[in-house]
Protein backbone atom coordinates (compact mmCIF):
# COMPACT_ATOMS: atom_id res chain seq x y z
CA UNK A 1 0.00 0.00 0.00
CA UNK A 2 1.50 3.24 -1.05
CA UNK A 3 0.56 6.97 0.60
CA UNK A 4 -2.28 8.68 -1.40
CA UNK A 5 0.08 11.35 -4.11
CA UNK A 6 -2.36 14.17 -2.82
CA UNK A 7 -3.64 14.56 1.03
CA UNK A 8 -6.28 17.00 0.86
CA UNK A 9 -6.28 18.44 3.95
CA UNK A 10 -10.26 19.39 4.94
CA UNK A 11 -12.00 21.09 7.80
CA UNK A 12 -12.43 17.92 9.67
CA UNK A 13 -8.93 17.18 9.77
CA UNK A 14 -8.42 20.75 11.34
CA UNK A 15 -11.32 20.25 13.71
CA UNK A 16 -9.89 17.16 14.50
CA UNK A 17 -6.68 19.06 16.13
CA UNK A 18 -8.12 21.23 17.30
CA UNK A 19 -9.98 19.47 19.76
CA UNK A 20 -7.08 17.15 20.56
CA UNK A 21 -5.06 19.97 21.09
CA UNK A 22 -7.90 21.94 23.28
CA UNK A 23 -8.30 18.51 25.14
CA UNK A 24 -4.73 18.30 25.71
CA UNK A 25 -4.62 21.47 27.17
CA UNK A 26 -7.45 20.68 29.41
CA UNK A 27 -6.28 17.47 30.61
CA UNK A 28 -3.13 19.85 31.77
CA UNK A 29 -4.87 22.45 33.36
CA UNK A 30 -7.11 19.96 35.62
CA UNK A 31 -4.18 17.12 36.70
CA UNK A 32 -1.12 19.66 37.42
CA UNK A 33 -0.85 20.62 41.16
CA UNK A 34 1.43 23.72 39.54
CA UNK A 35 -0.21 26.92 38.82
CA UNK A 36 2.67 27.97 36.24
CA UNK A 37 1.71 24.35 34.54
CA UNK A 38 -2.05 24.55 34.63
CA UNK A 39 -1.35 28.12 33.08
CA UNK A 40 0.57 25.99 30.33
CA UNK A 41 -2.24 24.10 29.67
CA UNK A 42 -4.75 27.32 29.33
CA UNK A 43 -3.01 28.37 26.47
CA UNK A 44 -3.15 24.96 24.94
CA UNK A 45 -6.82 25.18 25.52
CA UNK A 46 -6.68 28.90 23.71
CA UNK A 47 -4.68 27.30 20.81
CA UNK A 48 -7.12 24.97 20.32
CA UNK A 49 -10.04 27.24 19.82
CA UNK A 50 -7.84 29.68 17.56
CA UNK A 51 -7.39 26.53 15.80
CA UNK A 52 -10.90 26.25 15.03
CA UNK A 53 -12.27 29.66 14.90
CA UNK A 54 -9.73 29.95 11.46
CA UNK A 55 -10.41 26.51 9.90
CA UNK A 56 -14.14 27.45 10.64
CA UNK A 57 -13.04 31.33 9.01
CA UNK A 58 -11.28 29.60 6.27
CA UNK A 59 -13.61 26.96 5.07
CA UNK A 60 -16.65 28.45 5.58
CA UNK A 61 -19.32 27.32 8.55
CA UNK A 62 -22.21 24.87 8.31
CA UNK A 63 -25.11 27.05 7.31
CA UNK A 64 -22.53 28.10 4.32
CA UNK A 65 -20.18 30.81 4.25
CA UNK A 66 -18.92 32.97 7.05
CA UNK A 67 -19.02 36.90 7.12
CA UNK A 68 -15.47 37.68 5.46
CA UNK A 69 -12.74 37.46 8.52
CA UNK A 70 -15.03 37.03 11.50
CA UNK A 71 -12.68 34.21 12.59
CA UNK A 72 -9.26 35.99 12.18
CA UNK A 73 -10.61 39.03 13.67
CA UNK A 74 -12.12 36.77 16.77
CA UNK A 75 -8.57 34.89 17.14
CA UNK A 76 -6.72 38.39 17.32
CA UNK A 77 -8.94 38.90 20.28
CA UNK A 78 -8.37 35.45 21.96
CA UNK A 79 -4.57 36.15 21.46
CA UNK A 80 -4.42 39.83 23.19
CA UNK A 81 -6.95 38.95 25.82
CA UNK A 82 -5.07 35.28 26.89
CA UNK A 83 -1.66 37.67 26.84
CA UNK A 84 -3.30 40.08 29.28
CA UNK A 85 -4.63 37.20 31.29
CA UNK A 86 -1.59 35.51 31.77
CA UNK A 87 0.42 38.86 32.51
CA UNK A 88 -1.63 39.19 35.63
CA UNK A 89 -1.58 35.51 36.52
CA UNK A 90 2.21 35.32 36.67
CA UNK A 91 2.04 38.72 38.71
CA UNK A 92 -0.34 36.87 41.14
CA UNK A 93 1.68 33.55 40.94
CA UNK A 94 5.14 35.68 42.19
CA UNK A 95 3.12 37.59 45.10
CA UNK A 96 1.72 34.24 46.06
CA UNK A 97 5.31 32.79 45.94
CA UNK A 98 7.16 35.42 47.63
CA UNK A 99 4.60 35.07 50.24
CA UNK A 100 4.42 31.23 50.45
CA UNK A 101 7.65 29.80 48.94
CA UNK A 102 5.42 27.99 46.97
CA UNK A 103 2.99 27.62 43.78
CA UNK A 104 2.07 24.47 44.56
CA UNK A 105 -1.79 24.00 44.26
CA UNK A 106 -2.25 21.89 46.83
CA UNK A 107 -0.21 23.75 49.43
CA UNK A 108 -1.85 26.62 48.77
CA UNK A 109 -4.72 25.97 51.04
CA UNK A 110 -4.92 28.25 53.82
CA UNK A 111 -8.89 28.22 53.13
CA UNK A 112 -10.28 24.31 53.22
CA UNK A 113 -13.89 23.47 53.30
CA UNK B 1 -24.03 56.52 12.06
CA UNK B 2 -21.54 59.16 13.15
CA UNK B 3 -18.88 57.69 15.16
CA UNK B 4 -20.05 59.98 17.69
CA UNK B 5 -23.48 58.92 18.44
CA UNK B 6 -22.24 55.41 18.14
CA UNK B 7 -20.17 55.94 21.21
CA UNK B 8 -23.10 58.13 22.94
CA UNK B 9 -24.68 54.61 22.99
CA UNK B 10 -22.19 52.85 25.36
CA UNK B 11 -21.49 56.50 27.01
CA UNK B 12 -22.00 55.60 30.12
CA UNK B 13 -19.19 52.60 30.12
CA UNK B 14 -16.94 55.18 28.22
CA UNK B 15 -17.46 57.40 31.46
CA UNK B 16 -16.32 54.32 33.50
CA UNK B 17 -13.05 53.70 31.91
CA UNK B 18 -12.38 57.48 31.52
CA UNK B 19 -12.99 58.08 35.30
CA UNK B 20 -10.56 54.64 35.80
CA UNK B 21 -8.08 55.93 33.96
CA UNK B 22 -7.70 59.37 35.38
CA UNK B 23 -7.95 58.22 38.62
CA UNK B 24 -4.92 56.34 38.31
CA UNK B 25 -3.03 58.81 36.71
CA UNK B 26 -4.27 61.44 38.97
CA UNK B 27 -2.41 58.79 41.74
CA UNK B 28 0.60 58.57 39.28
CA UNK B 29 1.10 62.00 39.62
CA UNK B 30 0.96 62.88 42.81
CA UNK B 31 0.75 59.48 45.05
CA UNK B 32 -1.62 58.90 47.87
CA UNK B 33 -2.69 62.43 47.81
CA UNK B 34 -5.42 62.36 45.12
CA UNK B 35 -8.90 62.26 45.92
CA UNK B 36 -9.45 58.74 44.92
CA UNK B 37 -12.27 58.13 46.45
CA UNK B 38 -14.40 61.56 45.29
CA UNK B 39 -13.45 61.02 41.75
CA UNK B 40 -14.49 57.39 42.45
CA UNK B 41 -18.12 58.64 43.74
CA UNK B 42 -18.04 61.46 40.94
CA UNK B 43 -17.33 59.55 37.80
CA UNK B 44 -19.93 56.82 39.19
CA UNK B 45 -22.81 59.72 39.54
CA UNK B 46 -21.45 61.15 36.03
CA UNK B 47 -22.18 56.85 34.63
CA UNK B 48 -25.33 57.04 36.60
CA UNK B 49 -26.57 60.60 35.06
CA UNK B 50 -25.53 59.34 31.62
CA UNK B 51 -27.62 56.05 32.28
CA UNK B 52 -30.25 58.07 33.41
CA UNK B 53 -30.52 60.67 30.01
CA UNK B 54 -30.76 57.19 27.63
CA UNK B 55 -33.65 56.20 29.32
CA UNK B 56 -35.37 59.40 29.54
CA UNK B 57 -34.48 59.73 26.09
CA UNK B 58 -35.56 56.59 24.92
CA UNK B 59 -32.53 55.73 23.25
CA UNK B 60 -32.06 52.33 21.42
CA UNK B 61 -30.42 50.57 18.83
CA UNK B 62 -27.09 49.37 17.66
CA UNK B 63 -23.34 50.53 17.41
CA UNK B 64 -20.28 49.35 15.96
CA UNK B 65 -21.41 46.92 13.36
CA UNK B 66 -24.11 45.53 15.66
CA UNK B 67 -21.55 44.79 18.32
CA UNK B 68 -23.21 46.53 21.43
CA UNK B 69 -27.08 47.44 21.66
CA UNK B 70 -28.56 49.44 23.56
CA UNK B 71 -32.03 48.84 24.56
CA UNK B 72 -34.28 48.64 28.00
CA UNK B 73 -32.57 45.47 29.09
CA UNK B 74 -29.23 47.09 29.34
CA UNK B 75 -30.31 49.97 31.08
CA UNK B 76 -32.11 48.07 33.67
CA UNK B 77 -28.63 46.15 34.34
CA UNK B 78 -26.68 49.54 34.24
CA UNK B 79 -28.42 50.71 36.61
CA UNK B 80 -28.35 48.05 39.17
CA UNK B 81 -24.60 47.36 38.28
CA UNK B 82 -23.46 51.49 39.01
CA UNK B 83 -25.94 51.78 42.17
CA UNK B 84 -23.98 48.36 43.68
CA UNK B 85 -20.55 49.76 42.59
CA UNK B 86 -21.56 53.21 44.12
CA UNK B 87 -22.84 50.83 47.19
CA UNK B 88 -19.46 49.37 47.45
CA UNK B 89 -17.46 52.40 46.88
CA UNK B 90 -18.78 54.19 50.01
CA UNK B 91 -18.88 50.81 52.21
CA UNK B 92 -15.13 49.98 51.31
CA UNK B 93 -14.12 53.65 52.53
CA UNK B 94 -12.37 52.24 55.41
CA UNK B 95 -10.86 48.87 53.79
CA UNK B 96 -9.39 51.57 51.14
CA UNK B 97 -8.36 54.13 53.74
CA UNK B 98 -6.12 50.93 55.04
CA UNK B 99 -4.42 50.07 52.10
CA UNK B 100 -1.76 50.29 50.35
CA UNK B 101 -3.41 50.74 47.03
CA UNK B 102 -6.72 52.19 47.15
CA UNK B 103 -6.44 54.00 44.26
CA UNK B 104 -5.68 51.11 42.37
CA UNK B 105 -8.63 49.24 44.15
CA UNK B 106 -11.28 52.25 43.28
CA UNK B 107 -9.80 52.25 39.99
CA UNK B 108 -10.03 48.49 39.19
CA UNK B 109 -13.58 48.49 40.59
CA UNK B 110 -14.29 51.24 37.91
CA UNK B 111 -13.07 48.80 35.25
CA UNK B 112 -14.92 46.01 36.15
CA UNK B 113 -18.88 48.19 36.81
CA UNK B 114 -18.05 49.56 33.03
CA UNK B 115 -17.37 45.99 31.73
CA UNK B 116 -19.74 44.32 33.00
CA UNK B 117 -22.29 47.15 31.90
CA UNK B 118 -20.57 46.73 27.84
CA UNK B 119 -21.37 42.83 28.86
CA UNK B 120 -24.56 44.06 29.11
CA UNK B 121 -24.90 45.45 25.75
CA UNK B 122 -22.99 43.05 24.11
CA UNK B 123 -25.02 41.81 21.30
CA UNK B 124 -22.00 39.64 19.42
CA UNK B 125 -19.75 36.72 20.58
CA UNK B 126 -16.49 38.88 20.30
CA UNK B 127 -17.86 41.47 22.59
CA UNK B 128 -19.66 39.45 25.39
CA UNK B 129 -16.28 37.60 25.32
CA UNK B 130 -14.32 40.79 25.61
CA UNK B 131 -16.17 42.50 27.93
CA UNK B 132 -16.32 39.29 30.56
CA UNK B 133 -12.64 39.17 30.19
CA UNK B 134 -12.21 42.54 31.28
CA UNK B 135 -14.66 42.52 34.00
CA UNK B 136 -12.68 38.96 34.80
CA UNK B 137 -9.41 40.24 35.09
CA UNK B 138 -10.07 43.24 36.83
CA UNK B 139 -11.78 40.96 39.74
CA UNK B 140 -9.01 38.65 39.81
CA UNK B 141 -6.79 41.32 40.78
CA UNK B 142 -9.24 43.03 43.26
CA UNK B 143 -9.51 39.57 44.69
CA UNK B 144 -5.97 39.53 45.14
CA UNK B 145 -5.63 43.20 46.42
CA UNK B 146 -5.42 42.36 49.64
CA UNK B 147 -2.28 42.52 52.14
CA UNK B 148 -2.40 39.24 53.74
CA UNK B 149 -1.90 35.37 52.13
CA UNK B 150 -5.43 34.88 52.28
CA UNK B 151 -6.24 37.42 50.17
CA UNK B 152 -3.09 36.91 47.20
CA UNK B 153 -4.49 32.93 47.50
CA UNK B 154 -7.91 33.66 46.77
CA UNK B 155 -6.57 35.68 43.58
CA UNK B 156 -4.67 33.34 42.24
CA UNK B 157 -7.24 30.24 42.52
CA UNK B 158 -10.00 32.93 40.99
CA UNK B 159 -7.36 33.56 38.29
CA UNK B 160 -6.72 29.56 37.37
CA UNK B 161 -10.32 28.70 37.39
CA UNK B 162 -11.73 31.37 35.84
CA UNK B 163 -8.70 31.11 32.83
CA UNK B 164 -10.41 27.57 32.33
CA UNK B 165 -14.03 28.76 32.29
CA UNK B 166 -13.28 31.35 29.98
CA UNK B 167 -11.33 28.70 27.63
CA UNK B 168 -14.39 26.21 27.43
CA UNK B 169 -16.73 29.23 27.21
CA UNK B 170 -14.79 30.10 23.97
CA UNK B 171 -15.07 26.41 22.56
CA UNK B 172 -18.77 26.76 23.05
CA UNK B 173 -17.97 30.26 21.00
CA UNK B 174 -15.89 29.17 18.27
CA UNK B 175 -18.76 26.36 17.54
CA UNK B 176 -21.23 28.88 17.48
CA UNK B 177 -19.35 30.38 14.77
CA UNK B 178 -18.72 27.54 13.14
CA UNK B 179 -22.19 26.78 12.98
CA UNK B 180 -23.69 30.00 12.29
CA UNK B 181 -21.16 31.64 10.18
CA UNK B 182 -21.19 34.46 12.22
CA UNK B 183 -20.76 35.73 15.35
CA UNK B 184 -23.62 38.17 15.82
CA UNK B 185 -26.20 37.73 18.60
CA UNK B 186 -29.34 37.99 16.07
CA UNK B 187 -27.54 36.11 13.36
CA UNK B 188 -26.83 32.88 15.69
CA UNK B 189 -30.77 32.79 16.36
CA UNK B 190 -31.34 33.28 13.06
CA UNK B 191 -29.57 29.80 12.67
CA UNK B 192 -31.37 28.33 15.35
CA UNK B 193 -34.72 28.89 14.15
CA UNK B 194 -34.16 27.91 11.48
CA UNK B 195 -33.82 24.60 13.00
CA UNK B 196 -31.17 22.64 10.89
CA UNK B 197 -31.81 18.76 12.49
CA UNK B 198 -28.60 17.40 11.25
CA UNK B 199 -26.75 20.09 13.14
CA UNK B 200 -28.74 19.67 16.24
CA UNK B 201 -25.79 17.57 18.49
CA UNK B 202 -22.97 19.80 17.68
CA UNK B 203 -25.38 23.09 18.84
CA UNK B 204 -26.20 20.83 22.33
CA UNK B 205 -22.74 20.46 22.22
CA UNK B 206 -21.84 24.30 21.70
CA UNK B 207 -24.46 25.17 24.20
CA UNK B 208 -23.44 22.93 26.89
CA UNK B 209 -19.43 24.31 26.37
CA UNK B 210 -21.06 27.82 26.62
CA UNK B 211 -23.43 27.43 29.80
CA UNK B 212 -19.65 25.57 31.49
CA UNK B 213 -17.75 28.77 31.08
CA UNK B 214 -21.04 30.76 31.94
CA UNK B 215 -21.60 28.67 34.97
CA UNK B 216 -18.34 29.25 36.50
CA UNK B 217 -19.35 33.30 36.61
CA UNK B 218 -23.00 32.80 38.08
CA UNK B 219 -21.63 30.41 40.51
CA UNK B 220 -23.78 27.67 39.79
CA UNK B 221 -22.82 24.00 40.53
CA UNK B 222 -20.87 22.37 39.79
CA UNK B 223 -18.93 24.98 38.71
CA UNK B 224 -18.79 26.99 41.93
CA UNK B 225 -15.65 24.97 43.51
CA UNK B 226 -13.69 28.44 43.92
CA UNK B 227 -16.64 30.59 45.26
CA UNK B 228 -16.33 29.84 48.99
CA UNK B 229 -12.14 30.52 48.65
CA UNK B 230 -12.49 33.49 46.59
CA UNK B 231 -15.32 34.80 49.13
CA UNK B 232 -13.74 34.10 52.22
CA UNK B 233 -9.83 35.38 51.28
CA UNK B 234 -10.77 38.50 49.17
CA UNK B 235 -11.13 41.68 51.29
CA UNK B 236 -14.89 41.81 52.29
CA UNK B 237 -15.40 44.60 49.87
CA UNK B 238 -14.17 42.84 46.97
CA UNK B 239 -16.44 40.05 48.04
CA UNK B 240 -19.80 41.93 48.72
CA UNK B 241 -18.81 43.34 44.87
CA UNK B 242 -18.18 39.73 43.48
CA UNK B 243 -21.78 38.51 44.94
CA UNK B 244 -23.66 41.40 43.54
CA UNK B 245 -22.56 42.77 40.97
CA UNK B 246 -20.78 40.45 39.25
CA UNK B 247 -23.71 37.36 39.64
CA UNK B 248 -26.03 40.02 38.25
CA UNK B 249 -23.77 40.71 35.32
CA UNK B 250 -23.32 36.91 34.60
CA UNK B 251 -27.25 36.13 34.80
CA UNK B 252 -27.57 39.28 32.25
CA UNK B 253 -25.09 37.87 30.06
CA UNK B 254 -26.97 34.55 30.11
CA UNK B 255 -30.34 35.42 29.38
CA UNK B 256 -28.69 37.87 26.37
CA UNK B 257 -27.25 35.10 25.44
CA UNK B 258 -29.05 32.34 25.83
CA UNK B 259 -32.73 34.00 25.23
CA UNK B 260 -32.00 36.27 22.26
CA UNK B 261 -29.69 34.25 21.09
CA UNK B 262 -30.16 30.41 21.39
CA UNK B 263 -33.94 31.43 21.24
CA UNK B 264 -36.64 30.70 23.91
CA UNK B 265 -39.75 27.61 23.69
CA UNK B 266 -40.35 26.43 20.54
CA UNK B 267 -36.94 26.00 18.94
CA UNK B 268 -35.37 22.22 18.33
CA UNK B 269 -33.14 22.81 21.08
CA UNK B 270 -35.01 25.13 23.86
CA UNK B 271 -36.41 21.57 25.81
CA UNK B 272 -32.61 20.63 26.22
CA UNK B 273 -31.16 23.81 27.53
CA UNK B 274 -34.45 24.10 29.81
CA UNK B 275 -33.54 20.60 31.49
CA UNK B 276 -29.80 21.59 31.80
CA UNK B 277 -30.70 24.45 33.73
CA UNK B 278 -33.28 22.75 35.35
CA UNK B 279 -30.27 20.65 36.49
CA UNK B 280 -27.49 22.67 37.42
CA UNK B 281 -31.14 24.55 39.38
CA UNK B 282 -31.74 21.70 41.44
CA UNK B 283 -27.84 20.54 41.93
CA UNK B 284 -26.75 23.91 42.84
CA UNK B 285 -29.89 24.91 45.36
CA UNK B 286 -29.62 21.07 47.45
CA UNK B 287 -25.36 21.68 47.38
CA UNK B 288 -25.47 25.27 48.38
CA UNK B 289 -27.65 25.14 51.33
CA UNK B 290 -26.64 21.61 52.65
CA UNK B 291 -22.73 23.11 52.50
CA UNK B 292 -24.15 26.55 54.11
CA UNK B 293 -25.75 24.48 57.42
CA UNK B 294 -21.95 23.58 58.01
CA UNK B 295 -20.45 26.92 58.18
CA UNK B 296 -19.66 29.11 61.26
CA UNK B 297 -17.01 32.26 59.00
CA UNK B 298 -20.06 34.42 57.83
CA UNK B 299 -18.30 35.23 54.73
CA UNK B 300 -18.31 31.16 53.64
CA UNK B 301 -21.90 30.82 54.71
CA UNK B 302 -22.59 33.51 52.23
CA UNK B 303 -20.79 32.07 49.46
CA UNK B 304 -22.75 28.82 49.74
CA UNK B 305 -25.91 30.63 50.02
CA UNK B 306 -24.96 32.28 47.09
CA UNK B 307 -24.94 29.42 45.26
CA UNK B 308 -28.20 28.59 46.36
CA UNK B 309 -29.37 31.72 45.40
CA UNK B 310 -28.12 31.22 41.37
CA UNK B 311 -29.71 27.90 41.87
CA UNK B 312 -33.17 29.81 41.95
CA UNK B 313 -32.28 31.91 39.55
CA UNK B 314 -31.19 29.30 37.47
CA UNK B 315 -35.01 28.07 38.14
CA UNK B 316 -36.28 31.28 36.31
CA UNK B 317 -33.82 30.19 33.38
CA UNK B 318 -35.09 26.76 33.23
CA UNK B 319 -38.51 28.09 32.59
CA UNK B 320 -37.21 30.87 30.02
CA UNK B 321 -36.24 28.07 27.79
CA UNK B 322 -39.59 26.32 28.59
CA UNK B 323 -41.57 29.28 27.15
CA UNK B 324 -42.97 30.81 30.41
CA UNK B 325 -43.71 34.07 29.50
CA UNK B 326 -43.14 35.76 32.92
CA UNK B 327 -39.79 34.02 33.29
CA UNK B 328 -37.46 36.48 31.81
CA UNK B 329 -39.38 39.08 34.25
CA UNK B 330 -39.01 37.03 37.00
CA UNK B 331 -35.04 36.84 36.69
CA UNK B 332 -34.93 40.62 36.86
CA UNK B 333 -37.45 40.69 39.32
CA UNK B 334 -35.50 38.36 41.44
CA UNK B 335 -32.50 39.63 40.47
CA UNK B 336 -33.46 43.38 41.50
CA UNK B 337 -34.57 42.65 44.90
CA UNK B 338 -31.36 39.72 45.96
CA UNK B 339 -29.03 42.75 44.70
CA UNK B 340 -30.67 45.12 47.46
CA UNK B 341 -30.88 41.94 50.34
CA UNK B 342 -27.74 40.65 49.29
CA UNK B 343 -26.17 44.17 49.57
CA UNK B 344 -27.43 45.12 52.85
CA UNK B 345 -26.01 41.94 54.64
CA UNK B 346 -22.74 42.10 53.21
CA UNK B 347 -22.86 46.30 53.96
CA UNK B 348 -23.62 45.01 57.43
CA UNK B 349 -20.46 42.34 57.51
CA UNK B 350 -18.50 44.58 56.21
CA UNK B 351 -19.08 47.30 58.81
CA UNK B 352 -18.60 44.35 61.58
CA UNK B 353 -15.31 43.43 60.63
CA UNK B 354 -14.33 46.75 60.52
CA UNK B 355 -15.36 47.00 63.75
CA UNK B 356 -14.32 43.80 65.77
CA UNK B 357 -12.02 42.21 62.92
CA UNK B 358 -14.00 39.13 62.75
CA UNK B 359 -15.98 36.71 60.45
CA UNK B 360 -16.97 34.77 63.04
CA UNK B 361 -20.51 33.56 63.31
CA UNK B 362 -20.42 33.31 67.14
CA UNK B 363 -19.10 37.15 67.23
CA UNK B 364 -22.35 38.40 65.78
CA UNK B 365 -24.24 36.92 69.08
CA UNK B 366 -25.92 39.75 70.50
CA UNK B 367 -25.34 42.03 68.06
CA UNK B 368 -29.05 43.48 68.48
CA UNK B 369 -27.54 45.11 71.60
CA UNK B 370 -24.48 46.50 70.46
CA UNK B 371 -25.74 48.33 67.46
CA UNK B 372 -29.39 47.89 67.32
CA UNK B 373 -30.01 49.49 63.89
CA UNK B 374 -27.47 47.75 61.88
CA UNK B 375 -28.31 44.41 63.48
CA UNK B 376 -32.92 45.02 62.64
CA UNK B 377 -31.40 46.20 59.06
CA UNK B 378 -28.87 42.68 58.99
CA UNK B 379 -31.71 40.56 60.29
CA UNK B 380 -34.71 42.02 57.94
CA UNK B 381 -32.15 41.52 54.75
CA UNK B 382 -31.54 37.74 56.30
CA UNK B 383 -35.58 37.14 56.04
CA UNK B 384 -35.13 38.65 52.63
CA UNK B 385 -32.93 35.72 51.37
CA UNK B 386 -34.80 33.24 53.26
CA UNK B 387 -38.17 34.61 51.50
CA UNK B 388 -40.47 35.06 54.20
CA UNK B 389 -42.96 37.76 53.59
CA UNK B 390 -43.62 41.01 53.93
CA UNK B 391 -39.94 41.50 52.15
CA UNK B 392 -39.34 41.35 48.80
CA UNK B 393 -37.75 38.17 48.55
CA UNK B 394 -40.71 36.24 49.24
CA UNK B 395 -42.45 37.57 46.01
CA UNK B 396 -38.64 37.38 43.97
CA UNK B 397 -39.40 33.52 44.88
CA UNK B 398 -43.23 33.36 44.36
CA UNK B 399 -42.59 35.34 40.98
CA UNK B 400 -40.13 33.15 39.99
CA UNK B 401 -41.56 29.61 41.13
CA UNK B 402 -45.01 30.59 39.52
CA UNK B 403 -42.84 31.18 35.96
CA UNK B 404 -41.88 27.71 36.30
CA UNK B 405 -45.02 26.16 37.29
CA UNK B 406 -46.69 28.76 34.40
CA UNK B 407 -44.05 27.34 31.39
CA UNK B 408 -46.42 23.41 32.03
CA UNK B 409 -43.89 21.20 32.07
CA UNK B 410 -44.21 18.21 34.65
CA UNK B 411 -40.26 18.39 35.29
CA UNK B 412 -40.44 21.95 36.09
CA UNK B 413 -43.07 21.45 38.76
CA UNK B 414 -40.80 19.21 40.37
CA UNK B 415 -38.25 21.35 40.42
CA UNK B 416 -39.95 24.32 41.76
CA UNK B 417 -41.09 21.17 44.54
CA UNK B 418 -37.31 21.16 45.20
CA UNK B 419 -36.84 24.59 45.38
CA UNK B 420 -39.57 24.85 48.03
CA UNK B 421 -38.41 22.07 50.37
CA UNK B 422 -34.55 24.17 49.62
CA UNK B 423 -35.89 27.44 51.16
CA UNK B 424 -37.03 25.63 54.20
CA UNK B 425 -33.14 24.22 54.51
CA UNK B 426 -32.09 27.65 53.92
CA UNK B 427 -34.22 29.28 56.10
CA UNK B 428 -32.69 26.83 59.31
CA UNK B 429 -29.01 28.68 58.67
CA UNK B 430 -30.18 32.12 57.75
CA UNK B 431 -32.60 31.90 60.91
CA UNK B 432 -29.57 30.54 62.69
CA UNK B 433 -27.58 33.62 62.17
CA UNK B 434 -30.80 35.80 62.62
CA UNK B 435 -31.18 34.18 66.13
CA UNK B 436 -27.50 34.73 67.59
CA UNK B 437 -27.67 38.19 66.37
CA UNK B 438 -30.98 38.72 67.94
CA UNK B 439 -31.42 36.37 71.41
CA UNK B 440 -27.97 35.33 72.20
CA UNK B 441 -25.95 36.75 74.66
CA UNK B 442 -22.92 39.00 73.68
CA UNK B 443 -19.90 37.88 74.00
CA UNK B 444 -18.71 41.80 74.66
CA UNK B 445 -20.71 44.76 75.58
CA UNK B 446 -19.29 47.59 73.53
CA UNK B 447 -21.84 49.28 71.13
CA UNK B 448 -20.49 48.93 67.91
CA UNK B 449 -21.11 52.31 65.71
CA UNK B 450 -21.03 52.35 61.77
CA UNK B 451 -20.03 55.22 59.79
CA UNK B 452 -22.89 57.69 58.63
CA UNK B 453 -22.51 56.94 55.03
CA UNK B 454 -22.81 53.39 55.84
CA UNK B 455 -25.69 53.81 57.94
CA UNK B 456 -27.33 55.38 55.03
CA UNK B 457 -26.72 52.62 52.62
CA UNK B 458 -27.86 50.37 55.55
CA UNK B 459 -31.08 52.11 55.13
CA UNK B 460 -31.34 52.46 51.74
CA UNK B 461 -30.85 48.23 51.47
CA UNK B 462 -33.95 48.13 54.19
CA UNK B 463 -35.63 50.43 52.53
CA UNK B 464 -35.30 48.83 49.07
CA UNK B 465 -36.26 45.11 50.58
CA UNK B 466 -39.08 46.23 52.05
CA UNK B 467 -40.48 48.87 49.42
CA UNK B 468 -40.49 46.30 46.65
CA UNK B 469 -41.63 43.75 49.18
CA UNK B 470 -45.19 45.89 49.97
CA UNK B 471 -45.20 47.96 46.62
CA UNK B 472 -43.23 45.84 43.80
CA UNK B 473 -45.36 47.13 40.85
CA UNK B 474 -42.33 49.78 39.99
CA UNK B 475 -39.81 46.89 39.58
CA UNK B 476 -42.16 44.56 38.17
CA UNK B 477 -43.13 46.93 35.31
CA UNK B 478 -39.45 48.04 34.80
CA UNK B 479 -38.41 44.19 34.49
CA UNK B 480 -41.21 43.01 32.09
CA UNK B 481 -39.62 46.05 29.96
CA UNK B 482 -36.38 45.24 29.92
CA UNK B 483 -37.43 41.68 29.31
CA UNK B 484 -39.40 42.77 26.04
CA UNK B 485 -36.16 44.30 24.90
CA UNK B 486 -35.06 40.87 24.52
CA UNK B 487 -37.32 39.46 22.17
Amino acid sequence: MSLPETLTVTLAHYLALSGVVFGIGIAVALSKRNAIAVLMGVELMLNGVNLALLAFSRFGAFAGGTEPLAGHAFVVFVLTVAAAEAAVALAMAVLVYRRRETVDLDRISLMRW
Amino acid sequence: MSAWDQFHLIGPVVVLFGGAGALLTWDLVQPRRAPVLALALLTLAAAFGYTLWHALTGSAGTAFDGAVVMDRFALFFAFLLIAVAAAVTVAATEFARRSDNAAEFYALLLVATGAMVLLTQANDLVSVFIALETTAIAQFVLAGIGRDARSSEAGLKYLLTGAVSAAVLLYGFALLFGLAGTTALPGIAAYVAAGHEETRLALILAFVLVAAGLGFKMATAPFHAWVPDVYQGAPTPVTSFLAVASKAAAFAVVLRVFYAGLGGGGTIISHDWSALFAVVAGVSMTFGNTAAILQTDVKRLLAYSSIAQAGNIAVGLAAVAAGSTIGPSGVLFFLGTYTAANLGVFIAVIAVSERIGSDEMRDYAGLLRRSPWLASILVLCLLSLTGIPPTAGFLAKLYIFNGAVQAGEPWLVWLVVVAVLNTAVSAFYYLRWARTIVLDEPLEGTSITAALPVQGLLTLAAAGVLFFGLVPAPLISAAQRAAEALQ
